[in-house]
């Protein structure tokens, strides 16, 4: 047992840094609202012949691949018992329903016609043959997984102390009832979505990497291999620890916190397996597919994917098959951002950089309102995720201080006893 | 039956068009047993480069025929336009460029280029929502009213044809030739630009009689042709063919892979979810995995 609680953190929402980050995050949604209102063809450098841009690639692309510390951090502390990593799960689950959500929010801006995503859904347009489809009806039933799964920690956080005032007041007893109801469901089935969000994750992070499979002639080979989609998933499952350790490593840090450096770094043993596999199969497959010429061939794709392979995957596993470098918070740290760059890198490469249209009469560089709208939706992101923290009890509350100290003082909140046994142990300590 | 008497009339002028035409007698025959609008059966167009004489009638009818910013004749008649290189946009549906061709060679002309309107197309298989379409009678049609604008159909595209009206605010269209696919079917009538050229560059007819004229023009004039029709397997076969008397990639028209590109996709793809078996067994073995270490802890709760 962990012997661990979560708990609001006590920290005032506004401070310097979450202020400039605010700035950032109001300028995407100017343009954001803009570019919905206005076209695609004033906010981004898209042509024919590049027709997808940052939006996709990184924003969902990446998005999709950075959120995946979710079902990895699911898998790991439910399916298969590593119980001691339990209070690592509700930052990874919080950051993982976030970034869909933001996944979502992010191809709304880049689909033509926005205000017809709900069709995949409609049984008349399902189209099985198209992988976007499966991606998108995963990604959507996916969602709605993660955020049943962030249920117990509302009601954890709730139930029992709902006091709405004036015109409001009447609905306390239904929302009770419901937290009561959620609370007694959930904690008898929660199993069955945590299990279908690990499913639907490798579904659709492989999926994402068959995508561009669709493009044979206009993909270099140095990343179009028909085994992408199982590079796609290998790359999810490598990059879901260190994108806790490095989200973990920048929220201690902005509350004032030590490093959970023993939890952390026993998360970090297990990434030399997991990137190795993943470092092992690309270095494989390149080998079979006798692909090291076109890597070597010089050029911007030659150099990028160099970058991705040795500055993402190979240093990095080198690094982290060190004990010391894990034990280290500077050495862990830098560890795990060259994972989670190197995997986004990859993502980058293989949706705008591998991409090689036959008539190319124009390069694609995103615009200023592209990098604007991807730069605010990931400020919005930060600051939801701060928010979030501050009222949900996600992040662990320190060993130091007791728990009670930690509720904040306008909404008393006793740091209950687990709303779902799944999601939190009871081990006997609550106050 | 919408044969293509010019075409065979044309080759009957070359006084070797017995063979051919019985061979297309034969196919068009074997294939009237099956559905009558099974692939081979389906509409196509075979196009002559070496008779196209650069005149765009075809643009000047691509114009006229579709929803596309309307332009005087006169317009066309500008060759100057000839000079540059281009390609399909979100105003015209199909362009003639000049082939650029080494100085011996004489018949090196200009080629037409629009949606091929692939046998097996990657854009149809790419649509989420399935607003691209491949009819039975050939064309590749596009139903604006499904589409979401996500534009994977012009990453699939192996000859970067869809065009996206990209600076309309509201409804913006991925924008392509439909290969009249209302005149063809509904009105029986040919292609635009077919009937507006003056010079047979373009043949319309049932795919296969079209795979057999263009055999028998390249046995018939074997220094004229190469011994290619380019569309006949490329991609798993296009509705248009070309025939060339240079390297067709100087017409714009890719070397590419006979293998239609969604046939690696939908092969991962289906495979994945045979039956939703693969998926179901995972979401199985992830259950014994976790129930296993709930026995051996008893620590997470069941039973509260």
């Amino acid at each position: 047992m962990s012997g661990h609680h979560a708990a609001p953190v006590r920290t005032p929402f506004l401070t310097r840094g979450s202020a400039a980050v605010l700035a950032v995050a109001l300028i995407g949604i100017a343009v954001y609202l803009s570019r919905m209102l206005l076209g695609l063809g004033r906010f981004t450098n898209l042509t024919d012949q590049w027709p997808w841009g940052i939006w996709i690639a990184i924003d969902v692309a990446t998005g999709v691949a950075l959120a995946a510390g979710g079902f990895t951090s699911a898998a790991l502390v439910y399916i298969f018992g590593r119980e001691r990593f339990h209070p690592l799960v509700r930052p990874a689950l919080l950051t993982a329903a976030l970034g869909y959500t933001f996944v979502v929010i992010g191809l709304l801006a880049d689909l033509g016609r926005w205000y017809n995503v709900w069709h995949p859904m409609l049984p008349s347009m399902w189209q099985g043959n198209s992988v976007l489809f499966e991606v998108g009806m995963c990604v959507m039933v996916y969602l709605c997984v993660l955020y049943i799964e962030f249920v117990p920690i509302v009601v954890e956080r709730f139930k029992g102390k709902v006091a709405l005032r004036g015109a409001l007041a009447g609905l306390n007893r239904p929302l009770e009832g419901i937290l009561r109801l959620a609370d007694a469901t959930l904690s008898r089935f929660i199993w069955v979505f945590i299990i279908a969000g690990v499913v639907l994750s490798c579904l659709h992070q492989s999926s994402l990497g068959t995508l561009m499979l669709i493009a044979p002639a206009k993909m270099s080979p140095i990343w179009f291999t028909p085994v992408m989609p199982a590079l796609f998933l290998m790359s999810a499952i490598a990059v879901g620890f260190p994108m806790i350790i490095f989200e973990s490593m920048i929220a201690s840090r902005s509350f004032g916190r030590p490093a959970e450096m023993h939890l952390l770094s026993g998360l970090a043993r297990m990434i030399p397996f997991l990137l190795g596999v993943y470092a092992l199969a690309k270095v494989a497959d390149l080998t079979l597919r006798d692909a090291w010429p076109h890597v070597f061939a010089g050029g911007a794709q030659s150099t990028m994917f160099l970058i991705e392979l040795i500055g993402g995957v190979l240093l990095p596993l080198a690094l982290a098959s060190m004990e010391r470098i894990r034990r280290s918070p500077a050495g862990l740290f830098v560890t795990a951002t060259l994972i989670v760059l190197g995997v986004a890198l990859n993502r980058i490469n293989v949706f705008l950089v591998a991409y090689r249209p036959p008539f190319t009469e124009t390069t694609y560089a995103p615009a200023i309102f592209e990098i604007l709208l991807t730069s605010g939706l990931i400020a919005t992101l930060v600051l939801v995720y701060r928010a979030a923290v501050l009222v949900f009890p996600v992040i662990p509350a320190p060993e130091s201080a007791p728990a009670e100290h930690l509720s904040r003082v306008n909404v008393p909140v006793r740091i209950a006893p687990a709303a779902a046994g799944v999601f939190q142990p009871t081990d006997g300590t609550e106050s | 039956m919408t044969l293509d008497r010019r075409g065979f009339l044309k080759l009957a002028a070359t006084g070797t068009a017995v063979a051919a035409g019985s061979l297309a007698a034969a196919e068009a025959g074997a294939s009237t047993g099956a559905s009558a609008h099974d692939a081979a059966n389906a509409f196509g167009v075979l196009v002559d480069t070496t008779l196209c004489i650069g005149c765009r009638k075809c643009e000047w009818g691509c114009n006229q025929a579709n929803d596309l910013p309307k332009r005087e004749r006169a317009d066309f008649d500008d060759k100057t336009v000839l000079e540059t290189h281009r390609r399909p946009d979100v105003t015209a549906f199909t362009v003639v460029n000049r082939v650029a061709a080494p100085p011996e060679v004489r018949q090196a002309a200009f080629a037409k280029i629009q949606c091929m309107h692939c046998v097996h197309p990657a854009c149809a298989s790419a649509c989420i929502v399935g607003a691209l379409r491949k009819q039975p009678e050939g064309p590749v049609t596009y139903d604006a009213w499904k589409c979401i604008g996500c534009r994977y159909c012009m990453v699939a595209c192996p000859f970067q044809i869809p065009a996206y009206e990209y600076s309309r605010a509201l409804e913006p269209r991925v924008m392509k030739c439909s290969f009249c696919f209302d005149r063809i079917v509904k009105e029986g009538r040919q292609p635009s630009c077919i009937e507006n050229c003056p010079e047979e560059a373009l043949t319309f007819g049932r795919r296969d009689d079209l795979r057999a004229l263009a055999h028998a023009k390249i046995a018939a004039n074997p220094d004229r042709y190469l011994d290619h029709i380019y569309g006949e397997s490329e991609v798993g076969g296009t509705s248009w063919m070309y025939l060339a008397g240079v390297d067709f990639a100087r017409a714009d028209l890719p070397p590419l892979d006979n293998q239609a590109p969604p046939v690696l996709t939908e092969t991962i793809q289906h495979g994945v979810f045979k039956n939703f078996v693969p998926p179901v067994a995972l979401y199985g073995l992830l259950g014994l995995v976790m129930l296993s270490h709930r026995r051996r802890d008893g620590e997470t709760g069941e039973e509260e």
